[in-house]
């Protein structure tokens, strides 16, 4: 499932991984996403600058704008046979472009119409296209590009009977039916072959702004601008008979605000609006077995990393999408229960990016000297000095022509090396020093039997002797490197989960992998294999109530003061694993888990979720309505 | 469509649509009827089902009783469906479980037979485990499957495939929603079921062949649980009710556009609609029946005696009307006809707009009390019994000649420092005076007084006189029978005082025990006052020499005087029972003991005065000759004794009923057998019982004449003598009974309205003596002669002049 949000970034999610939000395509400045269409495994894009982008998903980067001159434009659709797209847009036209093997071309423009087109949808068939219009919705015949009919939508009653009516979404079903959702509130239901309204449902008293409907056309889900989901479904009136209408069933009320964008996935309805939120309904009627798997979820924050701590001095960079911060921490004296905050943390440096393009990754070194960060057409590397109340950056010019760019960043644990993963599965390896930076070698997989490219690398971690590094790819795969020999070393078993965090334990030099279905591994580098601790925990299964949680772990770290404890993290909690106690303690199913709060750690999530109150502050007033009439 | 029928008690009654009257009720049914339902094969007639174990089959227009089938079990509800003709579904209680708290359904096959009583032994069961609600159980479409909820279940039993499907719904869930079923409706054509749950959230449920994928769509106005669902009969609508007290009719199939009915009394229970769909009908918990216009509109309103939560005042009689007051609709106060069994009006006190909601606290009235005239009206009224700040408001009200009902004359906010206790008027002709005690410790005196600050002519209460007793707490207050005497106790303390002098003339006591309550005798028992203590002790004080009369050991709940009489009724709560005893003050023993008479505590009663005195000669009944005891229980029954005639009566004329239906019953012949069976009655005056309702003759013809519609009028010759004739007898006969003359004078003052209605009431009356009259008369003559009728008038007067000698000559 690919969403994309606002800021022009494009997210692909994995819908039976528990939605693990597998790759992340940074969006740049002005560019705001109207619509997303897959046409087989490709997936485009188009927005109201006027362009269509097509994604590269393989190395998470847009692989070519196409601009299709006709202004902004409001709504893309591919169409089932994945031979065209279509694209609707403000001067009227439904222009038609040709999928070729490796671009997209320009075919022709069905009738020009006086409105903006605001929504498409294909006919499954492929000859016939439906268009949302002000006021009206026009069905076009593809062969020839005239139109076929003219339906118009009612205006609103009272005052908004001045204000123009606007299609903001609709389908085409197989048997002929047209499905719209308008800005006055109504679902409405046409025939293709009369042109005639069929049946209307007043949904809301405002707009409803997306509608999707199921593989097997028998549930509809409309999406308004209330923050309400409404489903319907083809059901038929008198039971074992066929005549079937459309019936308003359920409603989900998830969001806070407007609902942009709906999609009906058969085993669950996926929203997503204003509120930044992400919500996973599941439609238990549909699910053969409830699991966790099956749960409500609502995801809202990224499945990344967009800290970086250098522990050493205590500083943590914050990666925003347009900038970086980098903070240093307060300090606290004395021990106990209740500590006293000597010195407040205080916001050393805001870095802007430059150029159009957002923040893809960016890194802190443990020392705090370096600052790292890349977008999707450069990297740059820059020093901070650091002296007392005196903060100053010196970028460092004439980096290694490999570090062009990079999917994920990470130095070495005594900040000597600079980690940096791009295309190929690589990672490449830079020394830095005060005098510059120097490339030094590339670490590549066994190739092996695969012949198709590797995917990108989105998690790395360095061991804490600079002996080894970890790379893991969004085809679940985790490499392991030998710094020493530059090597491939070992690759870990495949498990069917994406890796969401992991880290190489600094004493016993095992990879610590935590996957979205919350399973948890260890592997002995050195012995390549299982360690008997995760093999216990694999055998006797995990507790079901940290199998149901519905975040995946972000990190993983490792108390320094006691070897056996690991300390997980997710968007609501820490946790520490004290991996002696299984060993010991024969506990049959519940799995031991000490939930502690650590105070220095907490920081991490004080900031995601002040960065999203921000963000929910900065938001219109969702609309008003009268819970209770008098 | 013209009927709506309703159960009461042990009868069905029917009611017109039209009119609203009652016209006559089913009865037979030894126990409570707990169910009604429609015969589908013929739309006359209506199964009914009792708690006594029997089906019957009635046949609602005449009044039939068709068929009576004999179950065996008690039954709790009865449904029927068009599929299933000559099958009955039955509610029973299942064996196995004493405490009837779980129900099984069955499915009886009514044997068709021509006798009047059968058994139905072919039994067989549905579905057991199923809701006692009747609500919760529905049949589908065309009588195809039926549904049933019980708690969190919802079960489809379809009847061809012999098969269930249950669906479940989670208890709670993190918003709080209680999903608790409450009712049940299936729509008429599609497959479609409507539940209503405890959160007051409809569902409409849809695909439940599928046990996965059933879906169901959620509407949610109510805030409180949906009581009732009902699809009109066509499916384009469903009616819901709550606590709220609104009817809500939802557009099936659009979604959330629905219609409000607001304010339409008590929460609504249950929801009907006739048949064609054109009138809908509510009935409300606090005892009435709303029918509604398919317009939504309210066009009739079928008042019983009001049932609010609780009676906190007192039982009265309303000493102008001779209607029974109490507390009505919230913050209102009643005014019930005992002798035609109507409601008449409720009076507003509180005048504050009630709020339907449960646990809110909101003003009721407390206490209130007529005077003698029943000319003042004294009401308290209160909110925040639970809660620490107590606010009470004392009210006085008068009667207004014009308006002919109570208007506020006096608003008392702070009377007293704490609630008040009770109050009570004084009894004498000539001055009206108000005591009221409160937890205080103080008793108050008021009285009426012109404000010397305001130059109209209006008076005002005032505070009179204010009396404590070394700060106890006064409990009771009580007028002697001639108001020279005050009685209020302080706990164990009677104290007597001197209303002219404000004096305290003497305290009487008799430890141990609070004085739990007192009253005078009247009559020729006026020197005695009688008093019950907590201590189960019944004393009785002679008030001249002062001194204990007699006591005697007996746990009182209630003590009442007879205001016509010197009797004394006391209603006794001992080990889990009620008895009543009625004695004179003057001698300790029990003029009537009844023992065991209802298994739950008496705390309110009253005696009736009898419009006119029943002389019955039966030792055991004579304290009932001059007025009529009614009492309340907890579950607020109105219960009355009556005597072995009036019952004879009631017997006799039941049994009339139902050998109605062999005689054609036409306006003309009602109004020409009107004349026979006056004779009739006339010539058998030992039976004086019957003609109970005494109504002044010619407006009954009147009425009659423009009631009957002018093409089944015998012609206007005929009419005219008739007319005057009538209106002649009636004439000598007021002006030879004086009694008669006082009662008509009294129901002239009534309203028009109720006039309208007691005419009504007369006619079903009428028809059936009528059909005593058929007896004596051979042939129905159409037309009379000016020489039979006057003929007839002079029989007539002979006659009345011979029964008033009668009548006089009787005491």
């Amino acid at each position: 499932m690919a969403v994309a949000r606002m800021d022009g970034s494009v997210e692909v999610f994995h819908c039976s991984d528990r939605f693990f939000q597998e790759k992340i395509i940074p969006g740049r400045e002005q560019c705001g996403i109207e619509g997303l269409s897959w046409v087989g495994e490709r997936l485009f894009s188009a927005g109201l600058n006027g362009g269509i982008t097509e994604y590269d998903l393989t190395n998470q980067k847009a692989k070519y704008t196409i601009d299709a001159y006709g202004g902004p434009i409001w709504a893309i659709a591919g169409n089932q046979q994945g031979t065209h797209l279509a694209v609707g847009c403000e001067d009227g036209t439904v222009k038609l472009f040709e999928v070729n093997e490796d671009s997209i071309q320009f075919e022709r423009n069905l009738d020009r119409q006086k409105s903006r087109i605001v929504s498409l949808s294909w006919h499954p068939s492929g000859s016939k296209i439906a268009a949302g219009m002000m006021d009206m919705i026009q069905v076009f015949n593809i062969e020839t590009g005239h139109s076929l009919h003219r339906m118009l939508a009612d205006r609103g009653v009272g005052t908004s009977r001045s204000k123009e009516c606007v299609v903001w979404s609709v389908v085409y079903l197989s048997d002929g039916t047209i499905i719209t959702g308008d800005s006055v509130g109504m679902v409405k239901l046409w025939d293709d072959q009369t042109g005639t309204l069929i049946k209307s449902h007043n949904v809301t008293k405002c707009d409803v702004l997306a509608l999707s409907v199921s593989q097997n056309e028998d549930s509809l889900v409309a999406g308004t601008s209330e923050g309400i989901v409404v489903q319907f479904q083809f059901v038929s009136m008198v039971l074992e008979k066929d005549d079937k209408e459309w019936v308003r069933t359920r409603t989900f009320r998830n969001h806070t605000h407007d609902i942009r964008a709906v999609a009906e996935i058969t085993t669950a309805v996926v929203s997503g609006g204003m509120d930044a939120q992400l919500v996973v309904r599941p439609l238990l009627d549909k699910i053969e077995e409830r699991s966790a798997a099956s749960a409500l979820r609502k995801i809202h924050f990224p499945h990344r990393r967009l800290v970086s701590c250098a522990r050493k001095s205590g500083l943590m960079l914050f990666q925003y999408p347009g900038h970086l911060e980098l903070w240093r921490l307060g300090e606290s004296e004395g021990k106990g229960s209740s500590l006293f905050v000597k010195r407040n943390p205080e916001k050393l440096l805001h870095l802007k990016v430059k150029g159009e393009d957002h923040i893809r990754c960016s890194a802190v070194s443990p020392c705090g000297e370096w600052i790292v960060y890349s977008t999707a057409s450069t990297l740059r590397l820059y020093r901070l000095h650091c002296d007392n109340n005196n903060i100053s950056i010196t970028k460092i010019s004439k980096l290694p022509k490999v570090l062009s760019s990079a999917s994920q960043l990470c130095f070495s644990s005594d900040s000597s090396h600079l980690f940096s993963a791009s295309a190929q599965s690589s990672v490449h390896l830079v020394s830095i020093s005060q005098s510059g930076c120097k490339f030094v070698g590339t670490l590549k997989p066994k190739s092996g039997e695969r012949t198709i490219g590797f995917l990108a690398i989105h998690l790395l971690a360095a061991s804490e002797d600079g002996k080894w590094v970890a790379s893991a790819n969004s085809d679940h795969e985790v490499h392991i490197y030998n710094l020493q020999t530059r090597k491939a070393h070992c690759t870990v078993p495949v498990y069917s989960s994406a890796v969401t965090a992991m880290g190489i334990h600094p004493a016993t030099n095992c990879v610590f992998m935590m996957h979205a279905d919350q399973q948890m591994f260890e592997y002995s580098i050195e012995q390549k294999q299982y360690t008997d601790w995760s093999r216990t925990v694999q055998r006797k299964g995990l507790h079901r109530l940290w199998v149901e949680r519905d975040t995946p772990c972000l990190n993983v770290m490792f108390s320094p003061q006691n070897p056996s404890h690991v300390i997980l993290h997710d968007m609501y909690m820490l946790c520490i694993i004290d991996q002696s106690l299984v060993r010991q303690t024969r506990i049959q199913k519940a799995f031991s888990l000490i939930f502690l709060i650590l105070v220095d750690l907490c920081i991490y999530i004080y900031i995601y979720i002040y960065i999203y109150i921000c963000l929910l502050f900065q938001l219109p007033a969702p609309i008003k309505q009268k819970k209770f009439a008098t | 469509f013209r009927f709506v029928l309703c159960t009461s008690g042990d009868s069905v009654k029917v009611y017109s649509t039209r009119t609203e009257e009652w016209l006559h009720s089913l009865q037979g049914h030894t126990n409570q009827v707990t169910g009604i339902a429609l015969n589908r094969a013929n739309h006359l007639q209506v199964y009914s089902c009792s708690a006594d174990g029997t089906v019957k089959l009635w046949d609602f227009i005449d009044g039939i009783l068709i068929k009576t089938f004999i179950i065996g079990y008690p039954l709790f509800a009865i449904y029927v469906s068009e599929k299933h003709d000559g099958i009955v579904f039955l509610h029973i209680a299942m064996d196995t479980d004493s405490k009837n708290e779980c129900f099984q359904l069955v499915a009886v096959h009514l044997p068709k037979s021509a006798e009047q009583e059968v058994e139905a032994k072919e039994l067989s069961a549905v579905s057991s485990r199923i809701s006692p609600n009747p609500s919760c159980t529905a049949f589908g479409r065309e009588g195809q499957y039926i549904a049933f909820a019980r708690h969190l279940q919802l079960n489809v039993y379809f009847f061809r495939k012999q098969k269930t499907y249950s669906f479940s719904l989670k208890a709670t869930d993190k918003k709080g929603a209680k999903n608790a079923f409450t009712c049940i409706a299936c729509h008429p054509a599609d497959d479609c079921i409507a539940t209503g749950h405890e959160d007051g959230k409809i569902r409409l449920w849809r695909n439940f062949i599928h046990t996965k994928e059933y879906t169901y769509s959620t509407q949610h106005w109510h805030h409180n649980a949906v009581n009732t669902l009902c699809f009109t009969p066509e499916g384009t609508n469903l009616l819901s009710g709550g606590i709220e007290s609104v009817l809500v009719q939802w557009q099936y199939g659009a979604g959330n556009r629905k219609e409000f009915l607001p304010r339409l009394g008590g929460s609504i229970l249950h929801v009907s609609t006739s048949s064609d769909g054109q009138l809908f009908c509510t009935s409300h918990s606090d005892n009435k029946i709303t029918v509604i216009e398919s317009s939504f509109k309210v066009c009739g309103v079928i008042q019983g005696l009001v049932k609010g939560d609780a009676v906190l005042t007192d039982l009265m009689i309303d000493p102008r009307s001779k209607a029974l007051v109490l507390n009505g609709k919230p913050g209102h106060l009643q005014f019930y006809s005992l002798m035609r069994d109507k409601h008449l009006y409720n009076l507003d006190i509180v005048q504050q707009e009630y709020i339907y909601e449960a646990g809110l606290d909101q003003f009721e009235v407390v206490k209130a009390a007529f005077d003698i005239n029943g000319y003042w009206l004294a009401t308290v009224e209160e909110r925040g019994q639970k809660s620490s700040d107590l606010e009470f408001v004392l009210k006085l009200w008068a009667y207004d000649e014009r308006t002919q009902s109570f208007v506020l004359n006096t608003t008392i906010t702070a009377a007293h420092t704490d609630r008040i206790i009770s109050m009570c008027f004084s009894s004498s002709e000539e001055t009206t005076m108000l005591v009221t005690t409160a937890e205080d410790g103080q008793f108050k005196a008021w009285c009426q007084g012109a404000d010397a600050d305001t130059q109209q002519d209006q008076s005002f209460w005032s505070c009179e006189f204010v009396g404590s007793y070394h700060n106890l707490k006064p409990t009771n207050c009580s007028f002697s029978a001639d108001s020279s005497l005050l009685a209020v106790n302080f706990q164990e303390v009677i104290t007597i005082w001197s209303p002219d002098t404000w004096e305290l003339l003497t305290t009487l006591c008799q430890p141990p025990g609070v004085v739990r309550d007192l009253c005078f005798g009247r009559l020729s028992c006026s020197k005695y006052l009688i008093a019950t203590t907590t201590r189960n002790l019944l004393c009785c004080w002679n008030l001249l020499t002062c001194a204990l009369e007699w006591s005697t050991s007996v746990e009182v709940s209630k003590l009442q005087p007879d205001p016509l009489s010197e009797n004394v009724a006391a209603f006794s709560y001992q080990s889990k029972h009620t008895d009543l005893f009625v004695f004179k003050p003057s001698e300790p023993r029990p003029l009537f003991t009844h023992k065991n008479m209802c298994s739950e505590k008496i705390h309110r009663a009253v005696f009736v005065p009898r419009e006119e005195p029943l002389n019955n000669c039966d030792e055991s009944s004579q304290w009932l000759n001059r007025s009529q005891l009614y009492f309340l229980t907890q579950n607020m029954d109105l219960l009355t004794f009556s005597t072995a005639t009036e019952e004879d009566r009631m017997l006799s004329s039941s049994k009339r009923l139902v050998i109605d239906d062999s005689v054609a019953v036409t306006p003309f012949y009602l109004l020409l057998g009107k004349h026979r069976q006056q004779q009739q009655k006339l010539n058998t005056p030992s039976h004086p019982a019957a003609d109970k309702p005494q109504q002044p003759q010619g407006s009954v013809t009147i009425t009659e004449l423009l009631h009957t519609p002018a093409h089944v009028l015998p012609a206007a010759s005929v009419l005219c003598s008739m007319l005057v004739s009538s209106l002649l007898i009636s004439n000598t006969g007021v002006r030879k009974d004086p009694l008669r003359e006082m009662e008509s004078s009294e129901q002239e003052m009534n309203s028009e309205k109720e006039e309208e209605h007691s005419e009504e009431e007369m006619e079903a009356c009428d028809s059936q003596q009528e059909l005593r009259a058929q007896g004596s008369v051979d042939e129905v003559t159409p037309k009379l002669s000016k020489a039979q009728e006057r003929e007839l008038k002079r029989i007539r007067k002979t006659d009345f002049s011979w029964m008033t000698g009668l009548i006089d000559s009787k005491p």
